[in-house]
């Protein structure tokens, strides 16, 4: 008999008993009622010690402190309006090697989750592959506030699973040594968010 | 005796359940493996501190979710529903992971998965793995299986790490380096790390930047990567790996090659189900809102990640824990750790002291059952049964339940048999017990201090002899009295 065919015979006879069927109750909630979820999405990401600016134009001012940037093939183009350091698009695909020596990644997300303060990138419109927001050790993300759901339920129904999923709450941060926070072991040890309303022009 | 994995003969034939191997049993009984650490002052302050500032971190942010107990609830009955239909599950997820590319191993045991990988890493050509810190490969003893056929395993979890280069195995699911402090882990670095800097600081955020360039290099030019992984999802064959330090990440995006190791007790029926555990675990285990990496893949994805992807579905054991429909709710285990940081033998025995990969209660009801209780005889009475356990696990497994049910089938040790007789005496009377718990209360009787832990975990701290030898190194539970006694009167 195959391994398989053995493994499933085995558990076909432990489950000899026959249980029952199960109803699983889905009492939890599925979506969040609170009006405020940019606010609550703020607070969590501060509190990750990410850091959170308001509005397409601040990116501007947090570029200038950059001089080497990988991006997407796709991003917007008004991202990067006035940027006057290097752009490292990923076309062809970046080494490793060269995503190491960039200063910072800027990407866009699928969708943000604000109970959790967690940033979702599916490899969708503006993200990229996923090594692109792993290597560089700073992450510039810009968040639209109609990618903002309140609870996770919500955030799952507008994911495809098939496409590679990186879910971010904060820096890299290990909780090891003596269970003290440190920000930054092996993941980007900054994470920016730009946070972009519907009425931005500039956000689409 | 069963022996494992190589037991096929047992009444059912070919595929009767069969237990597992590896990492899993005790070469000692419990209570002389706990014996060190109990009177080691360093290793229990380390612990205490540990346990009690996650309790802490874990009940705040539990307490902000007020759905939390219908979380519960369904993340109980989705993994019962699994385990009822196991093998459709499984037979699904192989289809999905397939048609997304990845390629599908069984394991029947800890060797034959331990074969599969080495081949598989052989086959890539590769002399080296990264690893993700994973139970799974743990608990097949990998690293010494990859080893002995001349492969290099680094763990990049920075707690393995340290556990790697002391020459230590984990004592903690989650903080597997929590019996270190921080002198303790500089002196490790220093002494096995060639790249450390000799005036190493030992604070948290110079040991952590040393790790991070130590595992640099290595993550950028590893070719195979082996990882575990928390979920198995049979409608679409996406696994999921949650994490912290982003060296999951790394390992499960840079390499061309990933293998995963994974129990089949990991499966949820559909993608949708992570909506509950994804909101479960983070808070149970390091009492964050969210982990700060989720990944998730799905077979092959073209000029993204791993362009070979392997899935090896390990049983070692599990099918034998879900032949029994009393202790079958163990495998609903997401390997949270929330049990652990309760427990207070974990609390004082420390983790190596179930001598395998899983301590603390999930271990004294799942080690037992992984092995055949004969062979771990002494792990259910691992605990007091006070039922901080059950209180706090999110999906819901009654651990008490399982380890009184489990003492039933164990050979009972001869000096407990009578320490236990004189127990059953005391507790089989309404009116001795009472008494003992007056005298215990007012601390002035022979039955020593009573004391009230915490809430719903009242303790008995000494008892006279002979039950003093089994209460020298663990406390006796004042549990809901009904269903205790309930069980003494079947002793
Ligand atoms: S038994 Fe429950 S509390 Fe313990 S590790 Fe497993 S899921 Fe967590």
């Amino acid at each position: 008999m195959t391994a398989r065919d053995e493994i499933l015979a085995r558990l076909r006879t432990a489950l000899a008993d026959s249980p029952p069927p199960v109803h699983v109750p889905r009492r939890y909630r599925r979506v969040h009622d609170r009006p405020d979820l940019v606010e609550v999405l703020i607070d969590r990401l501060e509190d990750y010690r990410a850091v959170v600016h308001r509005g397409i134009d601040a990116l501007a001012g947090l570029l200038a402190e950059v001089d080497r940037l990988a991006v997407p093939t796709d991003i917007p183009a008004d991202w990067l309006a006035g940027y006057a350091g290097q752009v490292r698009r990923d076309a062809p695909p970046l080494s490793p090697a060269e995503l190491d020596v960039v200063d910072a990644v800027l990407t866009g997300c699928a969708v943000a989750v604000a109970d959790t303060g967690t940033i979702i990138l599916d490899t969708g419109p503006a993200q990229g592959r996923r090594a692109l927001t792993l290597v560089p050790d700073r992450h510039i993300c810009v968040v639209r506030t109609d990618q903002v759901v309140g609870l996770l339920p919500e955030a799952l129904a507008r994911l495809d699973p098939r496409a590679p999923q990186t879910w971010i709450s904060g820096p890299s941060a290990t909780s090891d040594i003596e269970l003290n926070r440190v920000e930054g072991v092996h993941g980007p040890r900054r994470l920016e968010v730009v946070l972009v309303g519907l009425d931005d022009p500039l956000g689409r | 005796m069963n022996r494992p994995g190589v037991d096929r003969s047992g009444t059912g034939g070919a595929a009767a359940p069969a237990t597992g191997s590896g990492r899993i049993r005790t070469p000692l009984p419990f209570p002389t493996a706990a014996k060190p650490a109990v009177a080691d002052a360093q290793l229990r302050a380390n612990l205490h501190r540990a346990t009690r500032t996650i309790r802490a971190k874990r009940a705040r942010v539990v307490d902000e979710v007020p759905d939390w107990e219908a979380l519960r609830d369904a993340g109980s009955a989705i993994k019962a529903d699994v385990q009822r239909r196991l093998p459709e599950l499984l037979e699904q997820f192989e289809a999905s992971a397939t048609a997304a590319g990845a390629t599908v191993h069984w394991a029947r045991d800890a060797a034959e998965a331990c074969r599969i990988v080495v081949a598989l890493t052989r086959a890539a050509g590769a002399d080296e793995v990264v690893k993700v810190k994973s139970m799974a490969t743990q608990e097949i003893e990998l690293n010494e299986a990859l080893e002995a056929a001349g492969i290099a395993a680094y763990e990049t979890d920075l707690a393995e790490l340290i556990v790697q280069l002391g020459e230590d195995t984990p004592s903690h699911i989650l903080v597997p380096a929590i019996h270190y402090n921080r002198a303790q882990i500089r002196e490790i670095f220093q002494r096995r790390m060639p790249d450390a800097p000799p005036d190493l600081s030992d604070e948290p955020a110079a040991l952590a930047e040393v790790a991070r360039a130590h595992l640099r290099r290595r993550f950028l030019s590893a070719r195979v990567a082996v990882s575990g992984a928390n979920f198995a999802i049979a409608d679409t064959g996406t696994l999921v790996v949650v994490e912290s330090e982003g060296n999951g990440r790394m390992c499960l995006t840079l390499p061309e090659t990933l293998i995963s190791v994974v129990g089949v007790e990991k499966l949820l029926p559909t993608f949708t189900d992570l909506e509950v555990f994804l909101q479960l675990l983070p808070r149970s285990s390091t009492g964050e809102r969210m982990n700060p990496y989720t990944s998730m893949w799905t077979g092959v994805t073209p000029n993204d990640g791993p362009q070979a992807v392997h899935v090896v579905l390990v049983d070692n054991g599990r099918s034998a824990v879900l032949a029994d429909p009393v202790g079958r709710p163990a495998l609903s285990c997401i390997r949270c750790s929330a049990c652990l940081n309760v427990c207070p033998v974990y609390e004082r025995a420390g983790g190596h002291a179930y001598g395998s990969v899983y301590p603390g209660p999930i271990g004294a009801i799942l080690s037992p059952q992984l092995t055949g209780v004969a062979d771990n005889a002494s792990l259910p009475y691992a605990s007091t049964l006070c039922g901080a356990c059950y209180d706090v696990c999110p999906v819901k497994i009654n651990i008490p339940e399982i380890l009184v049910h489990l003492r039933q089938q164990a050979p009972h040790p001869v000096a407990e048999k009578a320490t236990m007789r004189v127990l059953a005496w005391v507790m089989r009377s309404p009116r001795r017990w009472a008494t003992a718990l007056r005298l215990a209360r007012v601390g002035a009787g022979p039955l020593g201090a009573y004391r009230e832990r915490r809430s719903g975990a009242r303790t008995l701290r000494r008892l006279p002899w002979p039950a003093s030898a089994w209460t020298r190194s663990r406390d006796l539970p004042l549990p809901a009295p009904q269903t205790f006694r309930e069980w003494w009167e079947k002793q």
